[in-house]
Order: structure tokens, then C-alpha cells, then sequence
């Protein structure tokens, strides 16, 4: 659905998207790759499980909230991509362990 | 000239529950808001139905602080029922953590002075460091204990003054959005209320304007002795449901975020926040449950509380103008059950409710106590 613009950068890196290897332009962010990686959804939501995609794509909504290198709720819209970065939808509520 | 029953200044929760429950009785009631520049405690509220530590030294006060909590689950579903808004109302009880053996010796003196001022119709535990994790899972091995007390609960405060604006409208009450009211003056039988949209006459006035109250009190024989005090509220990432029970500085609300909370600042009209105060809220609720070190902090603002000399609420009508009545607290969530139903019924003239002339602004005056 989405396509990159014609970038002039040709450094890229490589992420893994929901277990899928992804070459990505180095400077995006998660937000970015994960739609140019055609993820039908980033997350589904705390309170009823409805699936959610990237939105504002500036730090706003909270709807891109992801795992992201075990790190979960993680903005995926303000975090830029690293290479060898795991990428994971986030499930539902984050858990917090007592 | 638009002309009303009852007309009340202030939409807040103690305005809008009082023209709620005016409105319910069969008055035609119009509330004069001031709008979105107000200060408006109301959106900046924790959200508590709190019973514990409350009326020490005033059994009044701890009576009708218990009476509303005890109404609360009925007066939760009937707005249920009537607009649809789930105020997402809970009462499994409530929790002070006290962090050192002191906090505890000290409260378990005051709860049990107020189990002995009422007769035991105050209820509470304290629970040892132990039981407190037994009951609650993650909390600090090293807390002395915490103060249990069955009558506590919370609710979505800001659903809860929804509900009431939705409930005043189907009840056929009038909304104004034309505040601030500049003056309310007695003529004859009724009173004048001017606002920005012209004059209104009403039968019945209700001062609940928070701490605009203050400036309007006098000319109708009032006394409105009220000064702000900010508290900050901090609120996380939605987690997981893991805290089945409120303390009076942290709650999981029901869609799972954490309100952390609870600071009394004495800095005028100023509503902002602070970092110290956020840095003092994040570890103290860090102290109590150390696990929630990673949970990440996404809002955070400053309100200020309506608060009256003692910390009760002040209840009035006036002697030189009856009609003229005034409300005025910091715990409009607490007593949203109480003022809709009982004080509502009060102001309407159906019940004469004894309860509250211990709650007058006279006892303030050192002549009227002496």
C-alpha cells in the first residue's frame, strides 16, 4: 500500500519485522518501515483487542505502539531503525511482572 | 429574561450533581458554566471515592463521607442505566501504604480515634508488611504496612461528570454555557444571575463554583473562606490489570493506566506542573511497588482543589436570602452520590436533612462557636 519516496540515501539497514528480515533506508523510522512492510496491523489495543496501525507518525496517538528489541509500548513513530532491531507487534496491555 | 426553579453556578461535579438531582426532582434547573478556561478541578481529579482518614475530629463529615460511598454502586448504576456512561465505579477498599513503622503508628492512631469518634461505623484493618503482600502482589518488602478500609473505591472521574451533564440534560435541565456569572443579586423572591448572556432569574441559586465561589458569596449572605491547593497527578502507558485495589496515591483505572498522584502544594492560582513534584510522585509510587521502575509515564498536570479551612465541605443556605444556597469541597467524586440525592433533595425543599447544618461556614466564625 505505501511505497518510499525515491531517496537519495543508499545506506540501509536490516530489521526483522514479525520474524520477516526487512532491508530498510537507514534515518526511517519503525513507524515508516512497518507500513513500507505492507504489516496489515502494528498493534491491538489495550482495552478491547481491536487492531491498530501507525497514525499521526508524530509521537501523538499512540496508536504504533510496538515491541521493539524486548522493549514493549514502545512509540514506533518516534524510534528510528537500527540495524539487526526485532521488531514485534505489540499485543494487547503491556504485562508488568511483580 | 430566561427564568428557572433553580439555576446553579458552577458545571463541575458538585454543580452539575446538584442540578442533576434538581432536575431529577422535577425543578427546571439551568447550570451557568463558566466553560473550558475554568479552572475546573473537576478534569484535573484522581478520581477516588476515599472514606479512610476522612472527618477525624468531625463525625459529621466522616458520616456523610460514608453515607455517599455506601450510595455509590446504586448511584453509579442508575446514571448507568439513564445516559449509558459507565462510570467505571469499583469498591473492593482501599489502601494508605505507609512506607516507614512512624506513617504506621501514626495512622493506625488516627484510624483508630475515628473508629472510636463513630462508634465503629468506621471501619478499617491495618495490615502489617506481610499481609500487605499477601493481599497485594509487588509491593516493597520494605514498607512497614498499609491502613485497609472496605468503604473505599474509585471511579472514572471524568465519565462521572459526563454522565451527570448527559443525566441533567435527559432530566430536562438546561445547560448555559455563559459564565462567568459577574454578580447574583436577591430581588424580592427570586435572584438575578448575570452572566455574559444576558440576566437570568431563578427561583433557587446554588453557588458551586469551585473556588469562584468565593467573590459571589457575600452579596447573598454567604461565606465562601476557600483557598486553592495544587495537586499533580502523574498517568502511565496502559498496563495489564494488576492492582485490584486503590491506595490514595496510585490506581489502575479500568482501561489499565496508572494514576499516580498526591501532592498538597500551597502556590496560589498557580495550576501548572513541576518536575520536582513528578520526580517525587514517580518514586514514591517506585518505593511502594518497585517493579513498576520500567512502566513508562506518557501525562502528568497540575489542579487545584477547592479547599475549605478544615478540609470539609462547607454546606449553606442564607439567612438574610433563603434560596441562596452554597456548596463547596474538594471531593466532588466522593460525594457526587450524597450531593445528587440527599443535599439535592435538601436545596429542593423536600427534606429538611439535619445532617447538614454542622456542615455551615459558620462554624469558621469563632463568635458563633464561643
Amino acid at each position: 500500500m505505501f511505497k518510499p519516496l525515491p531517496d537519495r540515501r543508499d545506506r540501509t539497514v536490516t530489521v526483522t519485522i514479525e520474524g520477516r528480515s526487512v532491508t530498510v533506508p537507514e534515518g526511517q523510522t519503525v513507524a515508516a518501515a512497518v507500513l513500507a512492510a505492507d504489516l496489515d496491523s502494528c498493534r491491538t489495543t489495550a482495552v478491547s483487542g481491536s487492531p491498530r496501525a501507525p497514525y499521526c507518525m508524530m509521537g501523538l496517538c499512540f496508536d504504533c505502539l510496538m515491541e521493539v528489541d524486548g522493549v514493549p509500548n514502545t512509540q514506533a513513530c518516534l524510534t528510528e531503525v537500527r540495524d539487526g532491531m526485532t521488531i514485534r507487534r505489540q499485543q494487547g496491555a503491556r504485562k508488568v511482572t511483580p | 429574561m430566561k427564568t428557572y426553579d433553580a439555576a446553579v453556578v458552577g458545571g463541575g461535579l458538585v454543580g452539575a450533581a446538584l442540578a442533576y438531582g434538581l432536575a431529577r426532582r422535577g425543578l427546571s434547573t439551568a447550570v451557568v458554566d463558566e466553560g473550558d478556561v475554568a479552572y475546573r478541578a473537576s478534569r484535573g481529579n484522581f478520581g477516588l471515592v476515599w472514606v479512610q482518614g476522612k472527618g477525624l475530629d468531625f463525625t459529621p463529615y466522616a458520616d456523610w463521607t460514608r453515607a455517599s460511598a455506601e450510595a455509590w454502586a446504586g448511584f453509579a448504576r442508575e446514571l448507568l442505566e439513564l445516559t449509558g456512561v459507565d462510570v467505571a465505579h469499583r469498591q473492593p477498599g482501599g489502601l494508605e501504604i505507609c512506607v516507614t513503622e512512624k506513617d504506621y503508628a501514626e495512622r493506625a492512631d488516627e484510624l483508630a480515634r475515628l473508629a472510636e469518634q463513630t462508634e465503629g461505623r468506621f471501619e478499617y484493618e491495618m495490615l502489617d508488611a506481610r499481609a500487605l503482600a499477601e493481599l497485594v502482589s509487588g509491593a516493597s518488602e520494605a514498607l512497614a504496612g498499609a491502613a485497609f478500609c472496605p468503604h473505599d473505591g474509585h471511579a472514572n472521574p471524568l465519565s462521572l461528570l459526563r454522565a451527570l451533564h448527559q443525566g441533567l440534560a435527559l432530566s430536562g435541565g438546561t445547560y448555559l454555557p455563559e459564565g462567568p456569572v459577574t454578580e447574583v443579586r436577591s430581588e424580592g423572591a427570586s435572584f438575578a444571575l448575570v452572566t455574559r448572556g444576558g440576566v437570568i432569574s431563578a427561583g433557587r441559586v446554588v453557588l458551586a463554583a469551585g473556588l469562584g465561589s468565593t467573590a459571589l458569596a457575600p452579596a447573598l449572605g454567604l461565606a465562601a473562606p476557600l483557598r486553592p491547593n495544587r495537586g499533580q497527578i502523574l498517568v502511565t502507558e496502559r498496563v495489564a490489570p494488576f492492582l485490584n485495589f486503590p491506595t490514595l496515591d496510585l490506581r489502575q483505572t479500568a482501561e489499565g493506566s496508572l494514576q499516580l498522584g498526591g501532592t498538597h502544594e500551597d502556590v496560589d492560582y498557580d495550576d501548572g506542573a513541576t518536575g520536582a513534584a513528578m520526580t517525587a510522585i514517580a518514586k514514591r509510587a517506585v518505593t511502594a511497588f518497585p517493579f513498576l521502575r520500567s512502566v513508562r509515564v506518557v501525562r502528568g498536570w497540575g489542579a487545584l482543589r477547592i479547599m475549605t479551612p478544615d478540609g470539609a465541605p462547607i454546606y449553606d443556605v442564607s439567612e438574610r436570602h433563603p434560596g441562596a444556597y452554597l456548596a463547596a469541597c474538594h471531593s466532588g467524586v466522593t460525594l457526587a452520590a450524597v450531593h445528587a440525592e440527599r443535599l439535592a433533595a435538601w436545596i429542593a425543599g423536600a427534606d429538611p436533612l439535619p445532617e447538614v447544618r454542622p456542615f455551615s461556614a459558620r462554624r469558621f466564625h469563632v463568635q458563633a462557636a464561643a
